[in-house]
């Protein structure tokens, strides 16, 4: 709602764009009624187990379920091959993924088979009495050793391991390096990641006469239903999958379908019975998504002033045993390092590599976050190099709006400039030597980073959002959305929306879950999009409702229909304050007009840009552009190498925000995440076998870790965002490690490269230093 | 199957069951008693999402056997609101946005219960001590620990 608008309409005018507001789901979250995926019972269910590969690379010779079959209790057992060949990927020619393995196993923990039983315990026993004859193969578990010469071949036809590459050449770089003054390479490792939801993937499967139905806590529902489609040649109108509430997403995992998933549904089809799995949380640790772990050699070209002449990049990433949505995560490497900088020279060469690992795949912050790290950090060294304030530097080079990048992104609103100020004037940073050694045995050490990241992620293919708006009789509102919230809040931003438009409030609009048999299509929640399009759609389908409703009035009151306005439960004629009455009131007339009337409205995202080029990095990668800056303070143990982080302060530009409260707890929630990246959280693995698959021994941030976050708001109202937005979380998530890094450089006078940075690492790194100084 | 009687109070309400031994506390109420508000996130208490307060002390329902509770008094999130009205602090982590997905909520909620109930003036130190046992991805904890303190408020408003 622009300011003129609110103008013309008139005296007292209230609107919830930018309210403190409460959550729309806040009374079924405290008080435990929100159902999750397990939560769900049908009679006669079975339970699912899925017996998993011992071996990170094997041929499977021969499967024997005779003595599982014979098990008390035991209904169905199914095997790869059950699946006639069914694959899936991200794209058509990626399509490596089965469900089960069929003839060899790729990774330590993939699926060979899946047993339904009575109970759960039955099940698992079962998998335990299943013989399973493997010809162990040699396996790759790096991409160094992928990579050599001769390396054992995850996939047949995929020569030297590539699973995918990407490239972006522009400008010129070698003519952008000859006009620096100063030039580095460096060398980046980012680690391999777990998303860390909560709640593990479950699902209940029931197949019948009227088609698959399920229950399932999916990020991206309708990835799932076309996903079931496909595998079991139904028709989408037989398709149903009912959304859960999601116990967090984060990427990868809940954007897709895992085995069990899959094995159910063939298994209620041979039995008859409803089929249900939970998977374990070992599970998760050992056989779903992660983020890649990538190595990134950054030269980047710097002139005395601190003005980023060139950059050059070379990303090599591992993928696991799939190809997944890989192809993207290169594409994200690439396309976003043009921002948030003016950089007229870009070259990338990314690589993606298969290993016999779980996959590598999407994760907040998604590509970006390994190749913003490596360029973040080095700016730091740069202008350490030349004697450079690191915010100058930033600030010298940021970009303001509006702004093409070298490779075609339009920036319409840019608020990192204002960001990297917020920074400047803070005492953080004023006092950053004075406040460096106030502790006793532990250094303060202070460092920034900046960060931009795409809101409204273009897909390839059907990528439209959804929404259809029902009318009630007494002045309520039923909204029906394919959209997912998996806990980020944007059911609550949906409803804002619609209840905007019609001038009700919050409690007036009732919201409704994705059921692919009643809700419209929607691709899902990732590249923080749903508030740009499903945001767009719902607010489009709430204005047919208002436009059938104005003509209503029109008839009523004898005006024009463009003189009716909706604001505070009420409907009146603009400048004619005589003429009101209650929203309820005009519902009543409008559905028992004549014979009776019903009111429904329906929208969808239109977003069409122009033309952008997945294979060269070249166009708009999405709606618009988030920008963050970020300090972060950390006090660094220098004889433990423990290190903690004690306050981020997060200047975040997401336009306007819609519902100020759910933006600072994305990026106060995205901020922690990272922190986990840089200082804790890394798969150690050791022969294709997850080492740390629990949550003891893989350390996500603990309460007592949580920093002390500040997060300042930069408005620019983007002219392509629903109200102004642009999206929040992905920044913070990707400004966070280097801001870290850069803050215990500040404390130690020693640059990690290296993601996590780990107490090992730096007492190690210090005492080397004590060693050198010492001889 | 061998099975136990267990006599024993939930969330105010005397119960009877007979269950096998080897059943855990999470498992009772999720499976026998249908409470299921208590989630089980990782099954081995790392994680907390499956806390309930045991004579008024937060455990990790996943590690307790069921057998452990026999005479004895379990308070689960269902246990919380009196018919319409939310205890206060619920009602402050609505009001907060002390939560997200809703996960952890349940056991970040009895944790502040009883943190609140044995210390009703908690320090920042003392709260996240007390929730240091219940993993939260989503929020960074900033806006629980916000909806910690001003559940203490409430509570204050409430005696």
């Amino acid at each position: 709602m622009s300011a003129e608008n609110r103008d013309v309409r008139g005296r007292n005018w209230s609107t919830l764009i930018g309210k403190r507001l409460p959550r729309v789901d806040g009374l079924e979250k405290v008080t435990g009624e929100a159902k999750y995926g397990a939560d769900y019972n049908l009679p006669g269910q079975l339970w699912l187990k899925i017996l998993r590969s011992p071996h990170p690379h094997a041929r499977i010779r021969r499967i024997d379920t005779s003595r599982a079959l014979a098990l008390d209790g035991v209904r169905d057992i199914v095997t790869g091959k059950d699946f006639n060949g069914w694959r899936w990927g991200w794209m058509h020619q990626t399509r490596d993924e089965t469900p089960l393995a069929v003839d060899k196993v790729r990774f330590y923990g993939e699926g060979v088979a899946a047993v339904a039983a009575v109970d759960e315990e039955t099940a698992e026993e079962a998998c335990g009495l299943i013989d399973v004859e493997y010809e162990v193969l040699p396996g790759v578990f790096s991409v160094d050793e992928a990579m050599r010469e001769g390396a054992p071949l995850v996939h047949d036809d995929k020569p030297g391991n590539v699973s995918w590459e990407f490239h972006m050449n522009h400008g010129d770089v070698e003519a952008g390096f000859r006009e620096a003054d100063h030039i580095r390479e460096d060398r980046f490792e980012t680690g391999r990641v777990l998303t860390g939801f909560l709640e593990p993937p479950a699902a209940i499967a029931q197949w019948n006469s009227s088609g698959i139905t399920v229950w399932a806590c999916k990020q991206s529902p309708y990835f799932h239903y076309r996903h079931l489609a496909a595998c079991f040649g139904l028709p989408l109108s037989k398709i149903r999958v009912i959304q859960t509430f999601v116990g967090g997403g984060f990427g990868g995992t809940k954007n897709d379908s895992v085995a069990g998933d899959l094995c159910a549904v063939l298994m209620s089809k041979r039995t008859g019975r409803p089929v249900k799995f939970v998977y374990t949380m070992e599970e998760v640790f050992t056989t779903c998504r992660r983020r890649h772990n990538f190595v990134i050699i950054n030269k980047m070209g710097m002139k005395k002033d601190g003005t980023i002449t060139a950059m050059q990049s070379k990303a090599i990433g591992e993928g696991g045993f799939c190809t997944a949505i890989g192809p993207l995560t290169l594409y994200l490497t690439g396309v976003m390092s043009t921002l948030p900088y003016r950089l007229p020279n870009f070259k990338h060469n990314a690589y993606r590599i298969f290993t016999n690992h779980p996959a590598g795949a999407a994760m907040r912050g998604h590509g970006s976050t390994h190749t913003r790290f490596a360029a973040e950090v080095q700016i730091n060294m740069m202008a350490k190099d030349l004697g450079l304030d690191p915010l100058e530097v930033r600030l010298k080079n940021a970009v303001t709006a509006p702004h093409e990048t070298i490779n075609g992104i339009l920036v319409k609103s840019a608020g990192i400039k204002e960001g990297l100020e917020v920074l400047k004037e803070s005492a953080a940073w004023r006092e950053k030597v004075e406040r460096r050694h106030a502790g006793k045995d532990v250094v303060h050490g202070v460092g920034v980073s900046g960060a931009s990241y795409s809101g409204g992620a273009r897909q390839r293919g059907h990528q439209a959002c959804s929404a259809m708006v029902r009318l009630c009789e007494d002045g309520t509102i039923n909204y029906l959305t394919g959209a997912t919230d998996c806990g980020q809040g944007s059911d609550t931003v949906l409803v804002q929306i619609i209840a905007e438009e019609l001038g009700l409030g919050l409690d007036d609009v009732g919201i409704r879950r994705v059921d692919t048999a009643m809700t419209t299509v929607d691709p899902g929640s990732y590249g923080s999009r749903v508030t740009l399009f499903a945001g767009e759609a719902a607010q489009k389908a709430a204005r047919e409702v208002r436009d059938q409703l104005a003509a209503v009035a029109a008839r009523q009151w004898n005006v024009a229909a463009e003189r009716i306005a909706f604001n505070s439960g009420n409907v009146f004629v603009i400048d004619d304050p005589d003429k009101s009455m209650p929203f309820r009131k005009l519902a009543q007339i409008a559905c028992y007009a004549e014979t009776g009337a019903v009111i429904m409205g329906r929208g969808y995202s239109e977003y069409s840009p122009e033309p952008y080029d997945f294979d060269n990095g070249y166009g708009d990668p999405g709606v618009n552009f988030s920008f963050t800056a970020q300090l972060t303070e950390v006090d660094v143990d220098l004889e433990t190498g423990i290190t903690r982080a004690t306050d981020f302060l997060i200047a975040h530009d997401c336009g306007r925000p819609i519902h100020p409260v759910n933006v600072e707890a994305q990026v106060q929630g995205a901020a922690v995440q990272g922190l986990g990246q840089a200082l804790y959280e890394e798969f150690r693995m050791e022969n294709g076998r997850t080492l740390n698959p629990n949550f003891v021994d893989y350390r996500m941030p603990l309460a007592t870790e949580g920093p002390a976050i500040t997060v300042v708001d930069i408005l620019t109202d983007d002219p392509d965002g629903i109200h102004g937005a642009k999206e929040a979380s992905e920044g913070s998530i990707v400004s966070t490690p280097p801001s870290v890094v850069s803050a215990i450089h500040d404390a130690t006078g020693v640059w990690f490269t290296s993601l996590p940075v780990t107490p090992e690492k730096i007492a190690l790194a210090l005492k080397a230093r004590r060693d050198r100084g010492a001889e | 199957m061998k099975t136990i009687d267990l006599r024993f109070t939930i969330n105010g309400a005397k119960e009877r069951v007979s269950i096998p031994p080897h059943r855990t506390l999470l498992e009772l109420l999720r499976d026998d008693l249908q409470l299921i508000g208590t989630k089980e996130g990782c099954g081995h208490g790392e994680c907390g999402a499956c806390t309930v307060m045991l004579d008024g002390v937060t455990v990790n329902s996943c590690l307790v056997l069921a057998a452990e509770i026999d005479g004895r008094s379990v308070t689960t999130i269902e246990g919380l609101r009196s018919g319409d009205k939310l205890h206060p602090v619920q009602q402050a982590f609505i009001d907060e946005s002390g939560y997200q997905c809703g996960f952890c909520t349940s056991g970040v909620i009895l944790s502040t219960k009883a943190l609140l109930d044995a210390n009703p003036h908690p320090s920042d130190d003392e709260i996240r001590q007390a929730l240091a046992g219940n993993f939260c991805r989503c929020t960074g904890y900033t806006k629980i620990f916000e909806s910690v303190q001003a559940a203490a408020k409430g509570l204050e408003g409430d005696r």
